[in-house]
């Protein structure tokens, strides 16, 4: 069967929910190999092997995190060129779609980003997309060349298909353009404890009617009661109440999760285009005429300093 | 020596209005109101503060697109770019990505460059990778999703927020950036602004005199296929409560029908 690879979205070889779910969907397609680039790849290897990973394709070098982008796209090369698969799978997130649009440029491939769903064709892999504020779906597939597909998070389930997952060292000869954008200094965002915005299950979000950072912690309560992440509006984010990290919509993240809380958002088209895929949509806004509304499965018009803390208790309440 | 700074920018389908797709599954350029995507005025914005700061700069602003694409060239003019080029050609439609990081990559070494300074995304394709494939085409460094950016000693120095860290970074000119929508607010055009775009030079380009041939770009020299477009149905309409004091208890009702308490 061809081989399919798979970027691996990792910290220091703890392996991100993202890949698990490019893994279960590469297994659709043919069989997995993982690429593994940076520490870790004895750490992450089990778990690879445990979602179906035949072989895991490991490197290491400072170049990684020292230079932006390319250093990776030479590596990615140098995998493709070992494996020849049928497809390369890479989790969706800005930076590796920057590494699989130039990866695509240089193989002479096509390229699909932000693909929500993947099956197999008789042409090659299938690939959903969700465009236009997620109006529309289509679905698209590569004309030219290795399929080069980014995909977004939660787009399947993670499946226990256990295989060798055999550590292989991928040898990678970096080009001359790989040092050309230094990393002069990096600062790690501070773990908040929460699930990762892209990934959780259950997201709640604040935007301008929350109206104030001093309120935050009201949606944080929450969240935290139902185990979710916090998101915020651009409109809370520019006020400067909640981080930039937790913006959700078109400039921000894109999240997809199974309930997704809107709380004094009103529930603009750029808002909407990072969140209107998720599976169940509540909203509590005291203007029974915001758009929210239109896309709610449950919504709650009145003050959310009631609706919210309330909430919050009746949930802390019924899970006991 | 002058600082020679392209601008890419772009020309949209309004994203608050009705998008669609034609026929032949492009996007319908028609139906909408189009408008210079305003992600790219962030662009133009760095672009003229960078300018500010440089003892002698010249902006230019490229676009590719069709014949009403001029309208997001005359509004960067408006904001204070020097002069305009504008890529169109009956060819072109239907181009995806790889082809136009062809046709830009072209048209940006026809003009002459410094600094390449491109928008985060485009709002209608959302893609987010043109930047990085002018880079690799261009064969220059890349400083992409800056949310600051500054020019200084023959480089170009930023801050990129990521997903998991902030990093900062540093790269030789000519180079390649993108700008996000936290590099600060676009200025709006003066009247005396719009007044002087309107004498301000704008060139058009066709394929040939870029040197492309017809067959690498287009819908049919594009790379990726589009084999269905199916509108999302009309969400269900859901149940909206006004809260008289039992708001939070219905809505947790709800929830815990639907197993998520
Ligand atoms: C290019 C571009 C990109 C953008 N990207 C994004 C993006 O990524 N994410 C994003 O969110 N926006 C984005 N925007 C901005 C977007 O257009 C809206 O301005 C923004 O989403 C509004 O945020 P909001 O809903 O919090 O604020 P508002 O629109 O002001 O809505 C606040 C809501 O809170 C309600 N409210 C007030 N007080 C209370 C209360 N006590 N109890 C209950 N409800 C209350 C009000 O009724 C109102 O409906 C973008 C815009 C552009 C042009
Ligand atoms: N047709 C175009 N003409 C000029 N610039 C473009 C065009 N398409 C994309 N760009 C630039 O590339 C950036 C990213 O676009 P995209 O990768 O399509 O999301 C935009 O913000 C623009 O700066």
């Amino acid at each position: 069967m061809a081989e399919v690879l798979v970027l691996v979205d990792h910290a220091d070889g703890s392996v991100r929910k993202p890949t698990l779910e490019l893994l279960a969907l590469a297994r659709r397609i043919g069989e997995p190999v993982a690429v593994h680039l940076g520490t870790g790849a004895d750490t992450a290897a089990p778990v690879l092997a445990e979602h179906g990973a035949v072989r895991v394709l490991a490197a290491d070098a400072p170049e990684f995190t020292e230079y932006l982008v390319v250093p990776k796209v030479d590596a990615l090369e140098a995998a493709v060129a070992a494996v020849s698969p049928a497809a390369v799978l890479v989790p969706s997130n800005a930076e590796n779609k920057e590494i699989a649009a130039r990866l695509a440029l240089r193989i002479g491939s096509g390229l699909i980003t932000d693909a929500v769903d993947l099956t197999a064709g008789d042409e090659g892999p299938v690939a959903s997309q969700s465009v236009f504020a997620a109006g529309f779906t289509t679905r698209s597939r590569v004309s030219r060349g290795t399929p080069v597909i980014t995909v977004k998070p939660n787009s399947a389930t993670p499946e226990a298909a256990p295989a060798a997952g055999t550590v292989e060292q991928l040898t990678v000869t970096f080009g001359e353009k790989a040092t050309g954008t230094r990393v002069t200094s990096r600062t790690e965002r501070e773990a908040t404890g929460r699930p990762e915005l892209t990934e959780a299950a259950i997201v709640v979000s604040g935007g301008r009617g929350v109206n104030g950072a001093e309120n935050f912690p009201l949606i944080e309560a929450l969240a935290d009661a139902l185990g979710g992440a916090v998101g915020a509006s651009r409109a809370a984010v520019d006020a400067g109440w909640y981080p930039h990290s937790n913006q959700v919509g078109q400039t921000g993240k894109q999240v997809s999760p199974q309930l997704y809380i809107a709380a004094g958002i009103s529930g603009a088209i750029q808002h909407r285009a990072g969140m209107q895929t998720s599976k169940t949509i509540v909203a509590v806004n005291k203007d029974a005429e915001a758009p929210i509304f239109e896309l709610v499965d449950y919504g709650v018009v009145g003050d959310l300093f009631q609706v919210v803390p309330q909430l919050t208790e009746e949930v802390k309440a019924r899970k006991g | 020596m002058s600082l020679r700074i392209v601008v890419c920018v772009k020309y949209v389908p309004d994203a608050t209005g009705d998008r669609r797709f034609t026929e032949d599954l492009t996007t319908d350029r028609e139906a909408v109101d189009g408008l210079l995507s305003e992600l790219d005025e962030y662009a133009v914005e760095q672009a003229l503060q960078i300018s500010g700061n440089a003892e002698d700069a010249e902006i230019t602003v490229v676009t590719v697109g069709p014949e009403d694409a001029r309208d997001a060239l005359r509004k960067a003019l408006s904001m204070g770019a020097d002069k305009a080029v504008h890529v169109e050609d009956d060819d072109l439609h239907g181009t995806d990505v790889m082809g136009t990081s062809l046709v830009l990559a072209k048209a940006v070494e026809h003009i002459g460059y410094d600094l390449v300074i491109c928008g985060m995304a485009s709002t209608d394709g959302t893609m987010g990778v043109l930047p990085a494939l002018l880079a690799e085409r261009l064969g220059v460094p890349q400083a992409t999703l800056l949310s600051e950016v500054a020019v200084e000693d023959g480089a170009v120095t930023g801050r990129r927020d990521g997903d998991a860290a902030t990093e900062h970074l540093r790269a030789e000119l000519p180079a390649v950036v993108s700008v996000t929508d936290l590099s600060g607010e676009a200025r709006y055009p003066s009247f005396k602004g719009i007044m002087a775009a309107k004498k301000k030079p704008v060139e058009t380009l066709d394929l040939s005199d870029l040197g492309i041939e017809a067959e690498e770009v287009g819908l049919e020299g594009a790379w990726t296929a589009v084999e269905d477009a199916t509108e999302r149905p009309p969400r269900t309409a859901g149940t909206v409560v006004k809260d008289e004091g039992e708001g939070a208890k219905q809505l947790a009702e709800f929830l815990a029908g639907q197993k998520f308490i």
